[in-house]
C-alpha cells in the first residue's frame, strides 16, 4: 500500500463536488453522469480497501492504512490522522456502495440538479471522513460537515413538511454535537500531554477518575444516541425520513445512523470502561425499549415510508442491546452485522418504497392491494427485502439478530429478562412487515386506479440488485464478514472489559 | 528641576498619520472634483486603507513612542489589521449606497470612516488611560455622524441621536470609572496601575469599595460600547436605522475597539481577578454574568426578528458574549482566543452585512422574508451568504467554528486547571445558545433555498463588492481550515502582557 487510499476516499467526492459546481446549470444530464461517475471511484476504492484489508492485512486488529498523524493546527495539537480497522472497513464499504447507488437512484431529480449532486458529493466526503478519522477534531469536523448538505438535501428536495424536518434534523444533531465537543475538550485538557488522538485517549481513558468517566461517557452518549437514534432521542428520525427524497433516506438509514453506533464502538465504549460497567443496565433498557417501541409504532403506521423509518428505530435498538452486552464478542459482532445488514436492507426498502411512490404518488398502505399480480418483479424483490428485514434465515438480518441475542444472553452482567423481552421484537417485526406485504401485494387489485402502474425499470433494478445479492451473501455465508472483524472486535472487547 | 522632553518616535505612528492625511485628501478630493466623482473617491479610500495596511506591516515593529504613551506590540498590530479590514470591507460595500442615497457628501462619508479607523488604531496602541479615552472618543464621534448620514431619513436620524446619547453617557461612565483608578493609584499608565494596585493591596490588605465602584462603571461604560446586556438596547435600533455599511462597521470595527479597551483596562490594569494577590478584584464573575446574559439574550431575541439588520444586531450582541467568555480567561489561551474570534468574526459579519447592503440597494428591503427564493435568481450570492451565516453559527470547517472552539477550549483549560467551576456553566450556556443561533441563521438560508418560487431580484454585485465578498469568503474558509498562522500569531499576544495564570 503506497497511496493514501483513505485521503482519496475523502478527496475524490470533494473534487467531484467542485467539478459539478463548475459545470453549467443547464447540462443536467451531464451533471448526473459526472457526479455518479466520480462517485464510482471511491466506491471501487472502498471495495479494494475491503479486499486488501481482508486478504493482505488478514483483518488485523491494528490500525491499517494509517496516514499521519500529520500536523494540521499544531498550536492546538490538532492533527490530520486517518486509519481504519475491522469496524471501519465495513462501514467504508457500505458508504461507498450506498453513495453510488443513491446517486443512481437520484436520476429522477428534476429541479436544481446541479446543487443536489454537489451537496450529495459533499455528504459522501463527510461520511467517509467520519469513518476514517482518528483525530478528535477531525472526527468532529466531518461529523458536523455532513449536517449542512443533509440540511439542504432534506430542505430543498424534500416533501411537504421539508422545512420543519430539515431544521429539526439540523438542530437536534447539533444539540447532540455540543455535548461531544465539551467532552472532547475535557478529555483534551485532562490528558497529559494534551492530545486529540483518539487511539491514545482510548488507551488512557480507563485511568481517568470514575466521575470524569461518567460525565464524558454521558456527554458522548447523548451525541451518539441522537445519531443512532436510540429511544428517547429518535423523534427527529421519522420526520427526516418521511420528508427526505428517496436517495437521501437511503443514505440517512444506511450510513448516517451507523455513525452513532460506530462512534460508540470506536470512542466512548472502549474509552470509559468503568462508566460503561455502571451504565450497562441503562443502555440495555434503552436498547430494549427501542426495539419494542419501534416495532409497535411501526405496526400502527399507515404510510409505507414511515413504517420503514420506525422499523429503523427498532433495528437500531438491537445494536444498542448488543452494545450493552459489551463483554461478549458475539454480541458486539452481532451489532456490527446488524449495522451492515440494516444498511443494506433498509436502504433497499427505502429505494423500493421510492420506486412505488414515483409511480403511484402515494405511500399510503391502504391505497394499495394486489400489486403482486400486476408487478411481479417488484413484488418479488419487495417481499424478499421485507423477509430480510423481519429476520428470515438465509438473509443477513437473521444472522445479525441471532448473534445479538446469543451474545447478549450469555454476556457478563446482562439482565437476561431484558434480552428475553427484546426477543419479542422479532415477532413484532414479523407482524408489521407481513401485514404490510399482505395489504400492499396481496388481496384485490384496483384495476381502475393502479392499472397504469409500470414494472420496476432497469435503472432501479441496478440500484437494488447489488443490495439483494449482498443481503443473501451475508445471510448464507457470514464467515467472511465475521473473519474480517474478529481480531478488531476481540481487541475492543478486551478494552471495554478493562 | 530639569524638564526632559520625552522621545517622540514618530515612526511608530506612521500608519495612523498616513491614514489621517489620506482621509483629509479624500475629503478634499471630493470637494475639488465638485462632488461628482463618487466612485473615484471610494476607490481612493480603499487604496488608502491598503497602503496603510502595507505601511503597518512594514513599519509595525514593536516599540514605544511619545514617552511610553504610544505602544506598538503584537496586540495592537493584530487589532489594527482588523480595524483596517473592517473599514476596507465597510467602504467596499458602500458603493451602492453612495450611488443612490448619499449624493452630496461622499467624501465626508469615506473620510469619517477612515478617521474613526484612526481613532481605533490609536486606541489599540494606547498605553495609558488618557490616550485610551481619546482613542475611544475619536472612534465614536465620527460614528455618531455616520449613523445619521441619511439626513432625510427619520430612522437614520433617530439612530444617530440614539447612538450619540448612549455613546456620550457611556463615555462619561467610563471616564468616571477611570478617574477612580487614577485616584487609587496616582498614575494613568496601564501596567503601573496594576503594580500600584497590588502594592496597595499588600499594604492595606483591602482595596475596598472604590475599586469595586470603578469596576462597575468601567464594565458599564465598555458594556455600552460592546452592546452587552443590560447595556444593549441601543444596538438594534441604531443598526436598523444607520446606513448598512455603517451598521457593519459598528458591529465589527467599533466592537473590536471596545474589546481592545476592555482588554487594556481589565486584563492589563486590573489583571488578576483570579489572582489571589488581588482577591477582592473579582471582575471575572461580573463579566461572566454579562457574557452569559449576552449569549442568552442575543440568541433568543434574534430568533424573533423579521428584519435582517436587527437579526444581525442581536446576533452580534450574542457574538460579543462569546468573545467575553474568552476575555475572562486569564491564561495563555484567553486573549489569543479573543483575537482569533474577532478575526473570524470580521470576515463573516462584514461579509454578511455587505450582502445585506447590496440586497437593500437593489430591493430597498431588509426583511428576511424578501430573501425568499433568492438562490435561484442569484445563486452565487446566496451561497456566499449561506457560508457567512454558517460561519457565524459555528459550523466547521469555517472560521467561526474554529473561533468558538478556541474560546471554549480556553475556558475549559482554565476550569480544568483549577479555575472556578462556574466557567463550566458559562461554556454550557455558550454551547447551548449556539444551537439556538443556528435556528435564526438557518432561517435566512431556508428563505433563500427552500421555497420553490424564484425571487424576482437579481442582485448586481459591483466590483468593490466582489472584492469584499471574495475577501470575506477567502477569510472564512482559509482561516478555518488553515488556522495555524493566525492562531500562532494570536497565541503570542497574551505573553506580551505576561497574562499567564499563576
Amino acid at each position: 500500500m503506497d497511496f493514501p487510499v483513505l485521503s482519496l476516499l475523502i478527496a475524490i467526492p470533494l473534487f467531484g463536488m467542485l467539478v459539478v459546481m463548475l459545470m453549467p446549470k443547464s447540462n443536467e444530464w451531464g451533471i448526473k453522469w459526472v457526479a455518479t461517475g466520480i462517485s464510482v471511484v471511491p466506491m471501487l476504492l472502498s471495495f479494494w480497501l475491503t479486499w486488501d484489508y481482508f486478504f493482505v492485512h488478514s483483518g488485523s486488529a491494528a490500525m491499517c492504512y494509517m496516514e499521519g498523524p500529520y500536523e494540521w493546527i499544531p498550536s492546538l495539537n490538532i492533527q490530520y490522522f486517518l486509519g481504519v480497522d475491522g469496524i471501519s472497513v465495513p462501514m467504508l464499504f457500505l458508504t461507498g456502495l450506498l453513495s453510488t447507488i443513491s446517486l443512481i437512484a437520484s436520476f429522477g431529480i428534476k429541479n436544481r440538479v446541479k446543487e443536489y449532486f454537489a451537496f450529495f458529493l459533499l455528504l459522501e466526503a463527510g461520511m467517509m471522513g467520519v469513518f476514517a478519522a482518528l483525530d478528535f477534531f477531525l472526527f468532529y469536523v466531518f461529523w458536523e460537515i455532513m449536517l449542512v448538505p443533509m440540511y439542504f438535501l432534506i430542505g430543498v428536495w424534500g416533501g411537504p413538511r421539508k422545512e420543519y424536518a430539515a431544521i429539526k434534523f439540523f438542530l437536534y444533531t447539533l444539540f447532540g454535537s455540543i455535548f461531544m465537543l465539551v467532552a472532547i475538550l475535557i478529555l483534551y485538557f485532562t490528558s497529559e500531554p494534551h492530545t486529540l488522538n483518539i487511539l491514545t485517549l482510548v488507551e488512557q481513558g480507563s485511568s481517568l477518575p470514575h466521575t470524569l468517566q461518567m460525565v464524558c461517557f454521558i456527554f458522548f452518549f447523548v451525541a451518539f444516541a441522537i445519531k443512532v437514534p436510540a429511544w428517547p432521542f429518535h423523534t427527529w428520525l421519522p420526520d427526516a425520513h418521511v420528508e427526505a427524497p428517496t436517495a437521501v433516506s437511503v443514505i440517512l438509514a444506511g450510513v448516517l445512523l451507523k455513525m452513532g453506533t460506530y462512534a460508540m464502538l470506536r470512542i466512548s465504549w472502549p474509552m470509559f470502561p468503568s462508566a460503561l460497567r455502571e451504565l450497562q443496565l441503562w443502555i440495555a433498557i434503552i436498547g430494549a425499549i427501542g426495539i419494542i417501541y419501534g416495532a409497535l409504532v411501526s405496526m400502527a403506521q399507515k404510510d409505507l415510508k414511515k413504517l420503514v423509518a420506525y422499523s429503523s428505530v427498532s433495528h437500531m435498538g438491537y445494536c444498542m442491546l448488543a452494545l450493552a452486552a459489551f463483554g461478549s464478542v458475539t454480541a458486539v459482532a452481532g451489532c456490527m452485522f446488524q449495522m451492515v445488514s440494516h444498511g443494506l436492507i433498509t436502504g433497499a426498502l427505502f429505494l423500493m418504497v421510492g420506486v412505488l411512490y414515483d409511480r403511484a404518488h402515494t405511500r399510503e398502505i391502504a391505497a394499495f392491494g394486489g400489486l403482486g399480480a400486476k408487478l411481479p418483479i417488484y413484488t418479488g424483490l419487495m417481499v424478499m427485502f421485507s423477509m430480510a428485514s423481519l429476520g428470515l434465515p438465509g438473509m443477513s438480518g437473521f444472522v445479525s439478530e441471532f448473534m445479538v441475542f446469543i451474545g447478549a444472553f450469555g454476556a457478563q452482567g446482562m439482565n437476561q429478562y431484558l434480552v428475553g423481552v427484546s426477543v419479542l421484537g422479532v415477532v413484532l417485526g414479523a407482524a408489521y412487515m407481513l401485514r404490510m406485504v399482505q395489504r400492499v401485494f396481496l388481496g384485490e387489485f384496483d384495476m381502475e386506479r393502479w392499472g397504469g402502474l409500470t414494472e420496476i425499470n432497469g435503472r432501479e433494478l441496478v440500484t437494488v440488485i447489488p443490495l439483494a445479492i449482498l443481503t443473501i451473501y451475508i445471510g448464507v455465508y457470514p464467515k467472511h464478514l465475521s473473519d474480517m472483524m474478529e481480531a478488531t472486535l476481540e481487541n475492543l472487547v478486551t478494552l471495554m472489559s478493562r | 528641576m530639569e524638564f526632559q522632553l520625552p522621545a517622540v518616535q514618530l515612526k511608530h505612528m506612521l500608519p495612523e498619520i498616513f491614514l489621517f492625511v489620506w482621509a483629509c485628501i479624500v475629503i478634499t478630493f471630493d470637494l475639488a472634483s465638485g462632488r461628482k466623482q463618487g466612485n473615484a473617491t471610494g476607490y481612493m479610500a480603499l487604496i488608502g486603507l491598503v497602503l496603510t495596511a502595507i505601511l503597518l506591516l512594514v513599519s509595525g515593529k514593536p516599540g514605544v513612542g511619545f514617552g511610553n504613551m504610544f505602544v506598538n506590540d503584537s496586540l495592537s498590530l493584530f487589532f489594527k489589521v482588523i480595524f483596517i479590514g473592517a473599514a476596507f470591507m465597510a467602504i467596499g460595500s458602500s458603493f451602492g449606497v453612495i450611488s443612490q442615497k448619499i449624493v452630496n457628501h461622499r467624501g465626508e462619508f469615506f473620510g469619517l470612516i477612515m478617521i474613526s479607523t484612526v481613532g481605533m488604531m490609536f486606541l489599540a496602541s494606547a498605553n495609558e488611560l488618557l490616550q485610551l479615552y481619546i482613542g475611544l472618543e475619536l472612534t465614536t464621534i465620527p460614528l455618531f455622524i455616520l449613523a445619521a448620514f441619511y439626513k432625510d431619513d427619520k430612522m437614520s436620524v433617530e439612530s444617530g441621536i440614539k447612538y450619540f446619547v448612549v455613546g456620550a453617557f457611556s463615555s462619561a461612565l467610563l471616564l468616571y470609572g477611570l478617574s477612580f483608578l487614577y485616584g487609587l493609584t496616582g498614575t494613568t499608565e496601564l501596567e503601573q496601575i496594576r503594580a500600584d494596585l497590588a502594592l496597595l493591596f499588600t499594604e492595606e490588605r483591602t482595596i475596598g469599595y472604590v475599586l469595586l465602584l470603578s469596576i462597575v462603571c468601567l464594565l458599564a461604560g465598555i458594556g455600552f460600547k460592546l452592546a452587552l446586556p443590560p447595556f444593549h438596547q441601543w444596538a438594534p435600533d441604531v443598526y436598523e436605522g444607520a446606513p448598512t455599511p455603517i451598521a457593519a462597521f459598528l458591529s465589527v470595527g467599533s466592537k473590536a475597539a471596545g474589546l481592545v479597551a476592555f482588554a487594556k483596562i481589565f486584563l492589563i490594569s486590573l489583571y488578576g481577578w483570579w489572582d489571589s494577590v488581588m482577591a477582592p478584584n473579582d471582575w471575572g464573575l461580573l463579566a461572566g454574568i454579562v457574557a452569559a446574559a449576552a449569549m442568552i439574550y442575543g440568541n433568543v431575541v434574534a430568533i424573533r426578528q423579521t428584519n435582517i439588520k436587527r437579526m444581525l444586531a442581536y446576533s452580534s450582541i450574542a457574538q460579543a458574549g462569546y468573545i467575553m467568555v474568552g476575555m475572562i480567561i486569564l491564561n495563555e489561551h484567553g486573549l489569543s482566543s479573543v483575537s482569533y474570534y474577532i478575526f473570524a468574526y470580521l470576515f463573516a459579519n462584514m461579509g454578511a452585512f455587505a450582502i445585506v447592503a447590496m440586497f437593500e440597494d437593489k430591493t430597498g428591503s431588509c426583511q428576511i422574508a424578501s430573501y425568499r427564493g433568492l438562490s435561484s435568481a442569484s445563486p452565487a450570492l446566496s451561497l456566499i451568504l449561506a457560508i457567512f451565516l454558517l460561519s457565524l453559527a459555528g459550523i466547521p470547517p469555517l472560521a467561526g467554528f474554529m473561533a468558538k472552539y478556541k474560546v471554549f477550549a480556553a475556558a475549559i483549560s482554565m476550569a480544568a486547571a483549577g479555575g472556578p467551576s462556574w466557567i463550566y456553566w458559562l461554556v454550557g450556556v455558550g454551547l447551548l445558545t449556539s444551537v439556538f443561533s443556528l435556528y435564526y441563521y438557518a432561517n435566512v438560508i431556508k428563505q433563500m433555498y427552500f421555497s420553490g418560487e424564484e425571487s424576482p431580484y437579481k442582485i448586481p454585485v459591483p466590483l468593490p463588492g466582489t472584492i469584499v465578498l471574495g475577501l470575506g469568503v477567502a477569510g472564512v474558509i482559509l482561516a478555518g481550515i488553515f488556522a495555524e498562522p493566525v492562531l500562532r500569531y494570536a497565541s503570542d499576544i497574551p505573553a506580551v502582557y505576561n497574562l499567564l495564570m499563576q
